[in-house]
């Protein structure tokens, strides 16, 4: 096991979120393509501090813990925005919310 | 550190994660979801990073996942409808992963093995968070209060005028 | 280290300053309270003057000066002070004792008045003013109060301001003084200029010390002319004299104030002070400057004599007499006699007010009736005033002996005898005093002997208010006779800084039997014209004048001041007149027409202006806002509103980022 081989599947994680992020017309898929993306830089932050040159300090570790929460929050206002979307138009498609046409 | 573990497990997540976000049904791709972080959980400790492995645990699949499981269920009249699909994100997303790939593979440095490393125990990452993080500490902890009440206040029953 | 009286001589004119503050704020019914506060700064002004003059009586020539920055513009400091000398001590003690017999006497002849709390104020400003003059031992410093002496005689003489020759009057003294304070401006910018400095006495580099004279040098003679023309407006000389006889539109306490005590007193003050700047390089005692000065001085009071012997208006007469003394002492000061002149000046300060007050007590007795012709007999009706008028009409004639004006005018010739220059103004000045006597005798006649006639009718004696002052003045003049006798000539030698010895020697000299009789001359000359007009018939106006009768053209000559009012009014007024239409002419049609001219071209351009805006600018900008709103219109349509369309801008955006870097590495 490599840094590189590593490194492409936390590339692969990446693209399938963003796949998600971009393909999917519902709102939650889109939360969902985020949380793998974000899943993806955490996995990096991790295999970096593993393969670096001085893994006694856990300064990798340490952003990853930090991201999680960040996007545990992230999660929680996301869903709720979608909610709050959904009780506004009744819908959670995000081809019919384009409000921010010009 | 085993192989054969690791490429089963980068397998698997693979394939949850493409599950999740290409099965048509909300809910299988929501427990996709929760199979491909449980993935991403058992890369981390396979990097001896355990406790992020298991934070990754609780905070996903004990919590994220259930949100989403819930938030299907309140919008749920919106689910049956059918929706198309954007095939110009997945090229997109293609070209993206090309790129990465090629940068990845084109970086001769970056094909090394791990350095063997003392374990890193729960009581060092404690000592850490609260020496020398202990400010982004106490800023993440301010974050999730305004994230918690933000949310809290987003799903209120609008006012009626 | 200077005593306490030098450093703070400025109180002398601040105090009657305070006085004539405060007494603006009375309302108009305090008469009282006015007149207390206007006596009162005086009182304390003629204290504090008589601690001045008892402190440069301790050593011949004392001179003491105090110093002080007034403010600084650049690398220049604008010094101003105060000097304390024989010459401003005896001005002061003189001003503040005159000026305080006026005040007094003003109570009874202002009684009525009913703007008596405004007439004190005016008083004590004008007396303020003329201390200021006199203390200042800077030129600027002088300068700023000889304006204010100006400006409170253009309200005193203009009082009377609803009556319209007062305010004419007014207004012909402010303008005429004005033409000479020009020439007196232009002078202390030239003193400034070539000697730095504007301080009399500053040790060794003032203006009038070694060092200031030895930076003007051949100016010098410039200078003094110029200031000499202040002096000639404000002392009445000939040609600038015309207002001073005008002035007697004002109440009769002012006359005597300007005629006796301060403003006139300032012109020949003035020359006095800056004596050295007329003087620098004298050869013999004789100047250029100084010989302009004798001319003028000889001119004014020979010319002024002869029309005073024509007048028919009380005051007129005196003040005519006035123009001719200060006449006098200008001759005096040109030829060198300083002590002598300003000896005049003071004893001319005491007997000019008497005389000008006992007027006042004649007009007030007569109800404000002021021709001669029209008076007579007073004598018995108003004792009080014709003793002491007729002690001031003596001195003025220069009666021997006991009148202090006689031995002054006695010095004068003495000293106008010996000047190098000319004899001419000796004979001059002795025939000066002949004319003095007549027409003093003849007013004498008209209005104290003889029958009663129209205005005498009903004549009273002033009240005591009025009568007292009279008394002191006449006793004031009889006492200065004391220390101004040749063979004690104190007072001479204390204002040049000498010694007084008593010689009885000196008493007799032939310029004294020479004076003593062309004054007899005049008195018996007079008599002898005049002797008729008292017998004339009573209760009505007097006849035709002895020297009419005799020669009817010179008395209309003299009657009409020369013409010379008219012949400015001719020459000087009409061209100023003609100056102002040409002036209104060319603004009218010249200057109008040129300023249109230039208008007209800034509205061609503005029309041009206009339409290339319109045409050209406006288009320019049109063209431009329709191209920035078509592409605006592009590029709304990148902003489909579709979240993931951004997203995926963003994902391509990276991916550019990436290939970039990797290609760049």
């Amino acid at each position: 096991m490599t840094l590189s081989i590593l490194l492409v599947v936390s590339a692969a994680l990446f693209c399938i979120g963003l796949l998600a992020a971009l393909s999917r017309r519902h709102a939650i898929f889109i939360l969902i393509g985020i949380e793998m993306m974000l899943a993806a830089a955490n996995l990096n932050f991790i295999a970096f501090w593993r393969f670096g040159p001085q893994p006694q300090q856990p300064t990798g570790v340490m952003v990853a813990i930090f991201a999680i929460a960040i996007a545990a929050a992230e999660a929680a206002v996301g869903l709720a925005l979608v909610i709050a979307v959904y009780r506004h138009y009744r819908t959670t498609n995000v081809d019919e919310l384009d409000q921010l046409k010009g | 550190m085993n192989s054969a573990a690791f490429f089963i497990i980068a397998i698997l997540t693979i394939a949850a994660a493409l599950a999740a976000a290409s099965l048509r049904t909300l809910i299988h791709a929501a427990l996709s979801f929760a199979l491909a972080f449980v993935g991403v959980a058992a890369f981390f400790f396979l990097l001896g990073a355990e406790f992020v492995g298991l934070v990754q645990v609780f905070v996903y699949i004990g919590a994220v996942a259930v949100l989403i499981v819930f938030t299907i269920l309140l919008t749920r009249r919106d689910v049956g409808k059918d929706r198309g699909f954007n095939w110009s994100g997945v090229v997109v997303a293609v070209a993206v992963f090309a790129g990465l790939l090629w940068a990845i593979l084109k970086t001769p440095m970056l094909s090394i093995a791990a350095p063997p490393i003392e374990a890193l125990t729960v009581k060092r990452i404690g000592e850490v968070l609260m020496t020398d993080y202990v400010w982004p500490l106490q800023c993440v902890g301010l974050v999730l209060t305004a994230a918690l009440i933000g949310a809290l206040i987003l799903v209120m029953e609008e006012k009626r005028e | 280290m200077n005593p306490w009286i030098v450093s703070n001589i400025w109180l002398v004119p601040a105090v009657p300053f305070a006085a004539s503050l405060s007494i603006l704020f009375l309302r108009n019914s305090r008469r009282t309270g006015a007149a207390a506060l206007a006596i009162i700064g005086q009182v304390v002004s003629l204290a504090l003057s008589i601690l001045a003059f008892l402190l440069t009586l301790q050593t011949p020539g004392y001179r003491a000066f105090h110093n002080f920055t007034w403010f600084t513009f650049g690398e220049h400091a604008v010094r101003i002070g105060w000097v304390l000398d024989p010459l401003a001590a005896a001005m002061l003690l003189m001003i503040t004792l005159v000026g305080l017999c006026i005040f007094i006497f003003s109570i009874g002849y202002m009684a009525e008045d009913k703007s008596f709390t405004r007439f004190f104020a005016y008083l004590s400003f004008f007396s303020a003013a003329m201390l200021g003059v006199v203390i200042a031992n800077s030129l600027l410093l002088l300068f700023v109060c000889w304006e204010l002496v100006g400006l409170a005689s253009y309200l005193l003489i203009g009082f009377w301001i609803d009556k319209p020759s007062a305010a004419a009057a007014a207004k012909k003294a402010f303008i005429t003084t004005r033409i000479g304070d020009l020439g007196f401006f232009l002078g202390i910018l030239w003193l400034y200029g070539g000697s730095g400095t504007l301080l009399f006495y500053d040790d060794g580099r003032g203006c009038l010390e070694n060092a200031g004279l030895l930076a003007l040098s051949a100016s010098a003679t410039f200078v003094a002319l110029l200031i000499f023309f202040g002096s000639v407006g404000k002392s009445g000389q000939f040609p600038l004299h015309v207002w001073l006889p005008d002035a007697m539109e004002g109440p009769t306490p002012v006359s005597a104030l300007i005629h006796a005590a301060t403003m006139v007193a300032a012109g020949v003050f003035l020359v006095a002070r800056v004596y050295p700047l007329f003087s620098l390089g004298a050869i013999n005692g004789v100047t250029p400057s100084l010989t302009v000065v004798v001319w003028i001085g000889v001119i004014t009071g020979l010319m002024a004599a002869f029309i005073a012997l024509a007048q028919s208006d009380m005051k007129r007469i005196l003040a005519y007499s006035t123009v001719s003394q200060l006449g006098l002492m200008m001759v005096s000061l040109g030829v060198g006699g300083v002590a002598a002149g300003i000896m005049h000046l003071l004893a001319h300060g005491f007997f000019k007010a008497l005389l000008f007050l006992g007027s006042g007590s004649v007009i007030h007795g007569c109800h404000h009736e002021q021709d001669i012709r029209k008076m007579g007999g007073l004598r018995r009706l108003m004792p009080v005033t014709f003793v002491t008028y007729a002690v001031g009409m003596m001195t003025l004639s220069g009666v021997p002996l006991f009148f202090s004006g006689a031995w002054t005018k006695e010095e004068i010739l003495h000293v106008t005898a010996h000047w190098p220059g000319s004899h001419v103004p000796h004979y001059l000045m002795m025939a000066g005093v002949v004319l003095t006597a007549l027409y003093m005798t003849r007013q004498m006649i008209y209005v104290f002997f003889g029958n009663r006639r129209v205005a005498s009718e009903q004549a009273h004696e002033s009240p005591s208010v009025m009568t007292r002052p009279l008394i002191v003045l006449a006793f004031c003049t009889i006492i200065l006779s004391v220390v101004l006798t040749p063979a004690w000539p104190w007072l001479h030698d204390y204002l040049s800084g000498a010694t007084p010895q008593f010689d009885f020697a000196r008493l007799i000299q032939p310029m004294l039997f020479v004076s003593f009789a062309l004054v007899a001359a005049g008195i018996g000359l007079g008599l002898l014209m005049y002797r008729n007009v008292g017998s004339q018939d009573r209760h009505r106006t007097a006849d035709t004048d002895p020297l009419e009768q005799a020669q009817p053209a010179l008395f209309r000559f003299l009657e009409n001041k020369m013409w010379l009012d008219e012949l400015y009014a001719h020459t000087v007024i009409a061209f100023s007149a003609f100056a102002a239409r040409v002036s209104d002419w060319m603004d009218r049609y010249v200057w109008d027409g040129f300023v249109r001219g230039v208008g007209r071209v800034g509205q061609l351009f503005g029309i041009f202006t206009a339409n290339v805006d319109e045409r050209g600018i406006n288009a320019g900008v049109d063209e431009s806002v329709t191209g920035t709103r078509g592409l605006g219109r592009l590029m709304s349509m990148a902003h489909s509103g579709q979240v993931q369309t951004y997203l995926g801008a963003i994902a391509i955006g990276m991916l550019a980022l990436l290939l970039f870097y990797a290609w760049l590495a």
